[in-house]
């Protein structure tokens, strides 16, 4: 008896123990890891934002059977554009690389320059101006006003 | 001479007005394309636009004009549009009766969808005319598609005849769809 309950309590263990190991071979992805980087392709929003429509429901249970069925990442998305085309994707570079993702990098890129340089253009140019406190109150008096301003002081008797 | 506009303001100036553009451009861009309604209620019929997509069953592919010499009720559909579960029954109705004689057909375009998805759509309410996938949606733009499902009637010549935005009903069958099959 003790003989055949030996192989037997092996295999009940190997048996636990194997969707344990499956699970721990399974990429790690999560639907939230997802949703943000991909587009609900009829209401032209990113998936996430898309909370009520029918079409991001049925987009959401599409992605959650994929990492049911242990999708990585990389392989939802591929299966995303499958069936939807590039256009569900996201992020920009996560398409075939083209001129549209260079511009979505450099306009941003641009206009932070282009702000940071007019900053600087109006600064100087208040400064010019005589902003920030020094403006003829603080310039040193000349001799002639100092002249003038001894002899109002003289006509005092302090 | 003295300046209008110091460069700061100018630069908001030129901002907003970018902004305003950006704007205007948006919503020309968005403006639904009623081109074979228009035509369609002056009389006239405009070509369909052609198309080569997948049938949905994943075997093959096919196009508008394989469909040419026949009436086509081109209808737009996808599995998650609740209306669609309404007007599907009375299409495949209509499809038994229009392609008795092989002068007609409705002819699915299932759009923007999940194939497995739309293939349990077909399974479920047993709908046995031809069924093609578009998944990115790029149907939707040639023929001004605003949403699912809408029908297009294509006459033998492969001209839109009459359009329907939302789901069709047997009026609109008896009514646009029974004459143009009866002219061809």
């Amino acid at each position: 008896m003790s003989r055949l309950a030996a192989p037997l309590v092996a295999m009940l263990a190997a048996l636990a123990i194997a969707p344990a190991a499956l699970a721990a071979d399974c990429p790690r992805t999560t639907l939230g890891d997802i949703e943000d980087e991909v587009m609900c392709p009829v209401c032209g929003t990113p998936l996430e934002l898309a909370t009520e429509a029918p079409q991001a429901n049925r987009e959401r249970a599409y992605i959650q059977r994929l990492i049911d069925d242990c999708r990585s990442k990389d392989e939802v998305k591929q299966a995303l554009v499958a069936q939807f085309g590039d256009r569900v994707l996201a992020l920009p570079g996560d398409e075939d690389s083209d001129f549209g993702d260079v511009l979505v990098y450099l306009i941003p890129g641009l206009g932070v320059v282009l702000a940071a340089g007019g900053i600087v253009v109006a600064t100087r140019r208040w400064r010019r101006r005589g902003g920030g406190g020094g403006g003829p109150a603080a310039a040193a008096p000349t001799s002639a006003a100092s002249g003038r301003l001894d002899a109002d002081l003289e006509r005092y008797d302090l | 001479m003295r300046r209008v506009l110091s460069p700061i303001p100018l630069a908001v100036l030129v901002a907003v007005a970018a902004l305003v553009a950006l704007l205007a451009y948006g919503l020309a861009e968005n403006e639904p394309d009623r081109s074979f309604e228009d035509a369609a209620a002056r009389g006239q019929r405009e070509p369909a636009p052609d198309f080569d997509l997948p049938r949905l069953s994943g075997e093959g592919r096919a196009t508008l004009s394989d469909y040419r010499g026949k009436v086509v009720v081109l209808n737009f559909w996808a599995s998650w549009c609740e209306p669609c579960r309404t007007e599907s029954p009375l299409l495949e109705r209509w499809h038994r009766r229009l392609s008795r004689d092989g002068r007609a057909t409705v002819l699915g375009i299932d759009g923007q969808d999940v194939s497995s998805d739309a293939r349990d759509f077909v399974e479920e309410y047993e709908l046995t005319y031809p069924m093609l996938h578009d998944g990115p949606g790029d149907l939707r733009e040639p023929f001004g598609v605003l949403g699912y499902p809408e029908t297009f009637v294509i006459d033998q010549r492969g001209r839109v005849a009459a359009v329907r935005r939302g789901p069709v009903d047997e009026e609109f069958m008896r009514q646009a769809v029974e004459p143009i099959v009866e002219e061809a």
